[in-house]
C-alpha cells in the first residue's frame, strides 16, 4: 500500500513549471517534428518518463479523463500519482479519454479506439502521449504540414514502427483526428493531426 | 508587484490549464474555433478579454510583452493591458516589435516582419466569419463541419454586384490550410497577406464569444476572392506625414474643420523607428526637437 507521503513529488513551483512546460508543448505542437525540451523537473512514477509526468502535471485536471495503457497501469502507482497530483479521472474506456498515456507502445491500441472528435467538434478528441525509445536516433522521416517550413526531418526510434502508417487516418478524417505527443525522457515531439509523412517511415 | 493578491499573470491555474488545452487543440486544427470557458476579467468585454486570457495562459517570467491597439503602443487599451501584465506577472514590456516575444494586438499586424520566436495574440470581437450571414450557431457549426462556404462567396459576390469590387475592407475572410474559413479579426485587409506563411505563431482569443483559434507558423492563409476579382490590399495613396513611409498602413487624421487632414503610420513603433533612422515626412517636427527635454 503506497501512502501519499511515498508518492513521487509534483512540481516544486507549480505555476512557473507548468508555464514553461506548456510553452514547450505549445512550441512542439506549433512546429511539428521539432524536438523541444522540458526543463521543469518533477518526481516521476517508475513507468513514466520525465516529459510525460511534466505534461500530466501541466495539462491534466478533473475535466480531463485519462486512459492508461498496459505499461502505465501495470502497477497502480501511476494512477495513484495522477489522482493525487492532478485529480484527473482514470477511465478504462479509451474512447472518452481526453488524454491517453502509452508506456508500452508496442502493444498500442488501434487508433480508432480513441476519440477523434466529431466534424462539428473536432476538438473533442484524444491526445495520445507516447513514450518512445529515442527522439534523436533511429529511422529518418520527413514531415510536412502546417507549422513546418517546407519539410521537417526527424530521427526517432518509435514503437509501433508503423505509427505514421496508422496516423494516415488523420488525412482521411480531417478535421477529426488524433494528436500525438512523442516523449523520450525530457524531449518531446508533437505530431498534430495536420502533419503528413513526406518521406521515410 | 502585489504578489500575494493574485496568481502569476492574474488567472488561476485551473483556468490556465483549460485555456492551454484549448490553445493546443486550436494549433492542431488550424482555423477551427475551439470553445473555451472564458472568464470574467477585470476589464469590460470589447477591451480584449479574449486576448488577455490567451496572453495570461502563455506568458512566462522571461517573456517580453508588447501590446498594440490599432497599431499604436500609446492608446489607453494598449497601455492598460501592458501595465496589467507588468503588475500581475512582472514581465518586461516593450514597444519594439522585434524585441517582443509575445505581442497582443487589437486590429493590426505590425509592419516589421515577425520572427520564429514570437507569438502574436489577437483580440477578437466576433470570431465567427459567417455570423452576420447566418445567426444560428447550429447552422454555422454545420457549415464549418461540411466545409460549406458558398454563403461567404455569395456575400463577396454581392459586394461586386453592388459596388463593382469587393468592398469588404476589414475582417476580410481567409481560408486557413485549405480547410476552415476564418475571421482574421477586424484587421484591415492590408494585413491579410502577412498572415500567410508567417514564421510566428498566431493565436486568436474571443472573450465574450468564448472561442480560441490559431494559425501555426508557416501555414497557408488565403484571402477569399474570385479569379476575375482577385484579392487586393488597400492603403491611402500617400506617404506617412511623419516618416515618409510609402509601404505602411496609414491612419487618416483630421486636423481642422476645413477639410485639412494628414496621413500617418498606424504602427507607431514602425513610424518611430523610421524617424530615428532619419526618415522625414512633410509634417515632421525638426529633428530631435521633441526629444530635447527627455
Amino acid at each position: 500500500m503506497t501512502t501519499v507521503a511515498e508518492l513521487p513529488a509534483g512540481f516544486a513551483d507549480k505555476v512557473l513549471s507548468a508555464q514553461s512546460t506548456f510553452r514547450s508543448v505549445m512550441d512542439a505542437m506549433a512546429r511539428p517534428g521539432s524536438v523541444q525540451r522540458i526543463v521543469s523537473a518533477a518526481g516521476t512514477p517508475s513507468a513514466m518518463m520525465r516529459g510525460t509526468a511534466a505534461i500530466a502535471l501541466t495539462l491534466f485536471d478533473h475535466d480531463t479523463p485519462v486512459w492508461l495503457d498496459g505499461g502505465m497501469s501495470a502497477t497502480p502507482e501511476v494512477a495513484k500519482w495522477l489522482k493525487f497530483h492532478t485529480s484527473a479521472p482514470v477511465v478504462s474506456d479509451s474512447s472518452i479519454a481526453s488524454f491517453a498515456l502509452a508506456g508500452d507502445p508496442e502493444n498500442l491500441l488501434s487508433l480508432d479506439r480513441f476519440a477523434f472528435g466529431s466534424n462539428e467538434y473536432p476538438d473533442r478528441s484524444t491526445t495520445l502521449i507516447l513514450q518512445v525509445e529515442s527522439l534523436t536516433d533511429g529511422p529518418f522521416v520527413e514531415l510536412q504540414g502546417p507549422g513546418i517550413n517546407g519539410t521537417a526531418a526527424l530521427r526517432a526510434s518509435i514503437q509501433p514502427q508503423d505509427l505514421f502508417e496508422r496516423l494516415a487516418i488523420n488525412a482521411a478524417l480531417f478535421p477529426r483526428g488524433i494528436d500525438v505527443v512523442l516523449v523520450h525522457d525530457d524531449a518531446i515531439v508533437a505530431i498534430p493531426r495536420t502533419t503528413r509523412l513526406a518521406r521515410g517511415g | 508587484m502585489n504578489a500575494p493578491a493574485y496568481n502569476f499573470a492574474y488567472l488561476d491555474e485551473q483556468t490556465k490549464r483549460m485555456i492551454r488545452r484549448a490553445i493546443l487543440k486550436a494549433i492542431a486544427i488550424p482555423g477551427y474555433q475551439v470553445p473555451f470557458a472564458s472568464r470574467e476579467m477585470p476589464m469590460p468585454y470589447g477591451w480584449g478579454t479574449g486576448g488577455v486570457q490567451v496572453t495570461a495562459a502563455i506568458l512566462g517570467p522571461d517573456d517580453v510583452l508588447k501590446v498594440i491597439d490599432q497599431g499604436s503602443d500609446d492608446t489607453t487599451n494598449a497601455i492598460s493591458i501592458r501595465k496589467f501584465f507588468g503588475k500581475t506577472a512582472g514581465v518586461a514590456t516593450t514597444t519594439s516589435t522585434t524585441d517582443a516575444t509575445v505581442i497582443q494586438t487589437r486590429h493590426r499586424i505590425p509592419e516589421a516582419p515577425l520572427h520564429a520566436g514570437q507569438v502574436l495574440v489577437y483580440q477578437v470581437p466576433i470570431p465567427e466569419p459567417l455570423r452576420f450571414l447566418e445567426p444560428r450557431e447550429t447552422e454555422t457549426r454545420r457549415m464549418h463541419a461540411l466545409g460549406e462556404y458558398g454563403l461567404m462567396h455569395v456575400k463577396l459576390y454581392e459586394d461586386i454586384a453592388r459596388f463593382g469590387h469587393i468592398a469588404t475592407s476589414y475582417a476580410y475572410p481567409v481560408k486557413v490550410n485549405a480547410r476552415y474559413v476564418m475571421d482574421p479579426s477586424p484587421t484591415p485587409k492590408f494585413d491579410n497577406p502577412k498572415m500567410d506563411n508567417c514564421p510566428a505563431l498566431q493565436l486568436f482569443g474571443a472573450g465574450r464569444e468564448k472561442r480560441i483559434y490559431a494559425i501555426p507558423p508557416h501555414t497557408d492563409v488565403v484571402s477569399l476572392d474570385f479569379e476575375d476579382h482577385p484579392f487586393t490590399r488597400y492603403r491611402f495613396d500617400a506617404p506617412c506625414a511623419l516618416c515618409g513611409a510609402g509601404d505602411s498602413y496609414l491612419d487618416e487624421i483630421v486636423t481642422d474643420d476645413k477639410g485639412g487632414r494628414m496621413f500617418v503610420c498606424s504602427d507607431t513603433d514602425y513610424c518611430e523607428q523610421r524617424q530615428q533612422a532619419g526618415h522625414r515626412g512633410s509634417e515632421s517636427a525638426a529633428p530631435h526637437k521633441e526629444r530635447a527635454h527627455v
